[in-house]
């Protein structure tokens, strides 16, 4: 199996990471030496094995539903990139 | 000054109740040789002037029941800490401060340590040599231009190079204990679930832990005894009876069994490695514990599961890095193109290269062949261990394949660097404890370690085996301070 230069073209839109296509073209040896290395596990014989899903096999427990950090709203505003008092502000989506 | 540094957790623990040192000494004992260990690049934010304040705060009023009264203590900078800024590594992180503290560090200052600062670390901790730092590399104490490891490098540089008494580090794949091999130093990795990952950016959920870092084996196990809780807050943290790890302390192992797994050979591997290997196999057979040959039949299936699992878990929690609440942002044209640019811009070459990986083996057409098959075949190296367990107690296997290589040497292919994780990675997928012990030195005068594998929960039976090899192993790291003019 090989990764072409559409397929990087193509995860790096699922990805949401754009790159040129110097970038791209090296990421097609990156991937394909590492996928090389991962088709290993075709050797193993897997059809009767329960997938591992989560190593601590416990019941998820729950708790009340109660507001623990409080007053916080400035402090997290002015994480945002984009300075504004009150929203988080993103490009026009919306013509 | 300098002495104060020398001194191990436990004695600056001893000194401070004893008051024959107060906090404030202390903390600018560390602060002045971090001042003068710039070349290291071991952190990326200094709190020092917070951390003055701090200690003296604490002298005028000191609690002496806490286990780290008024200790300083700079973290990996993966710790989020409430008001000081944490990267991560990247540039994407660059000036995000976090409005909340991790349930890890948290602990560490109830008990009265004092934060110096964040510690440099691999990108998301992506890396085995701390290269893929947005803050550039960090250096190996032992040599110059020798990396320390990674991920968690500037933390094993700095509990190397006595620029903090102690640390703490995160795991996903050998991130503490190969770090902690390359520096002569000594690294805990504990069970999943042991360590609250609650304030932890997240790199692989399935596989992240948090975990000490120290000069020795007593000091890892008062800091393991402080961090470890079962917490709320994550919902994978496991509510179980935790040992006071350092109280139980003892160097008597006699009647353990120890599996040696005939699996670690592999092809390559260096004699030195081999030699301490056997050398380690003497030191615990003189404690009196027994040495049975046993088998994880599918080891060398470890690191690729490894990396369809991480990179896969990586993709999915790193889409929060989208430029819009915080972080980096680049321009874009439209929405679409703002988050292209942000995650392009924002997030280093290694981190793409890993979230691009997670996109394709959970795509569709590629979830069965990839992702579903690396789960089946960590179900296998899960039932490897399982078995193993039944005839042995603890296994002793080498921690790292060779000993810190220079920087630069690897980065043009990341598959050899991924080999560096081949003996670290199958105790992460296993959800297992594991240690790593200073042992010995290869030619060029470089440390070597050895790692010690538990049954889960059983931190304080593989302590205790680290405890008894380190008085037979008398370690010595050869530190010139050279980077000290």
């Amino acid at each position: 199996m090989s990764i072409d230069l559409k397929t990087i073209k193509h995860i790096s839109k699922l990805s949401r990471i754009s790159v040129d296509e110097q970038r791209a073209k090296k990421l097609v040896g990156d991937l394909n030496s590492i996928f090389d290395f991962i088709e290993k596990l075709n050797e193993l014989k897997t059809e009767n094995v329960k997938p591992l899903t989560s190593i601590a096999e416990t019941t998820l427990k729950l708790r009340s539903d109660e507001v623990q950090s409080k007053n916080i709203r400035e402090q997290i505003i002015k994480n945002s990139p984009q300075d504004n008092e009150d929203y988080f502000v993103v490009p026009k989506v919306i013509e | 000054m300098s002495e104060i540094t020398k001194q191990s957790l436990t004695e600056l623990v001893e000194s401070i109740k004893n008051k024959k040192l107060s906090s404030s000494e202390v903390t600018k004992a560390f602060i002045e040789r971090s001042e003068k260990s710039k070349v290291l690049n071991a952190f990326i934010t200094e709190d020092f002037t917070s951390a003055l304040d701090k200690a003296k705060k604490f002298d005028q009023k000191p609690n002496l029941d806490l286990k780290l009264p008024g200790i300083p203590m700079a973290v990996k900078d993966l710790f989020c800490t409430k008001n000081v800024k944490t990267t991560a590594g990247s540039k994407i992180l660059n000036n995000f401060v976090p409005t909340y503290e991790s349930t890890v560090t948290e602990n560490i200052w109830s008990e009265g340590a004092i934060l110096l600062g964040k510690l440099n670390c691999d990108e998301f901790a992506m890396g085995s040599s701390n290269e893929t730092s947005f803050f550039g590399n960090v250096q190996n104490p032992i040599d110059k231009n020798l990396v320390p490891g990674g991920s968690s490098g500037g933390s094993a540089s700095a509990v190397a190079g006595q620029l903090t008494p102690i640390t703490i580090g995160t795991d996903t794949g050998g991130s503490i204990r190969q770090p902690a091999s390359f520096t002569g130093t000594v690294g805990l990795k504990p069970t999943y679930g042991s360590c609250s990952r609650y304030g932890i950016v997240a790199f692989a959920s399935s596989l992240d832990q948090a975990g000490p870092m120290a000069q020795n084996v007593k000091d890892c196990a008062l800091l393991q005894e402080v961090i470890s809780s079962f917490d709320a807050k994550d919902s994978t943290s496991i509510d179980f009876k935790r040992s006071h790890y350092s109280k139980d302390l003892t160097n008597n192992i006699k009647g353990k069994k120890i599996g040696i797994p005939k699996e670690y050979r592999v092809d390559g591997m260096p004699k030195e490695i081999e030699d301490l290997w056997q050398k380690g196999i003497e030191y615990v057979r003189d404690c009196g514990a027994e040495i049975i040959n046993i088998s994880l039949p599918h080891t060398s299936y470890a690191l690729p599961t490894y990396y369809i699992v991480a990179p896969a878990e990586a993709s999915s929690n790193l889409a929060r890095y989208d430029g819009v609440k915080y972080g980096y942002r680049a321009n874009g044209e439209n929405l679409i193109d703002m988050y292209e640019k942000t995650r392009s811009e924002g997030f280093g070459a290694e981190v793409q290269r890993r979230i691009m990986i997670g996109t394709y083996v959970l795509s569709s057409g590629y979830y069965d062949a990839y992702y579903l098959k690396a789960q089946k075949v960590r179900r296998l190296i899960k039932n490897d261990f399982d078995e193993a367990y039944k005839k042995v107690d603890a296994i002793l296997t080498p921690s790292t394949p060779s000993s810190a290589f220079k920087i630069g040497e690897k980065t043009n292919d990341p598959v050899s660097m991924y080999l560096n994780d081949i003996f670290t990675v199958p105790v992460n997928l296993a959800g297992l404890p594991g240690i790593s012990i200073p042992a010995g030195h290869d030619a060029k005068g470089y440390p070597l370690g050895l790692q010690i594998i538990g049954k889960a929960f059983d931190e304080q039976n593989i302590l205790n085996i680290a405890f008894a090899m380190e008085e037979k192993i008398n370690f010595k790291n050869k530190i010139t301070d050279w980077w000290i003019k």
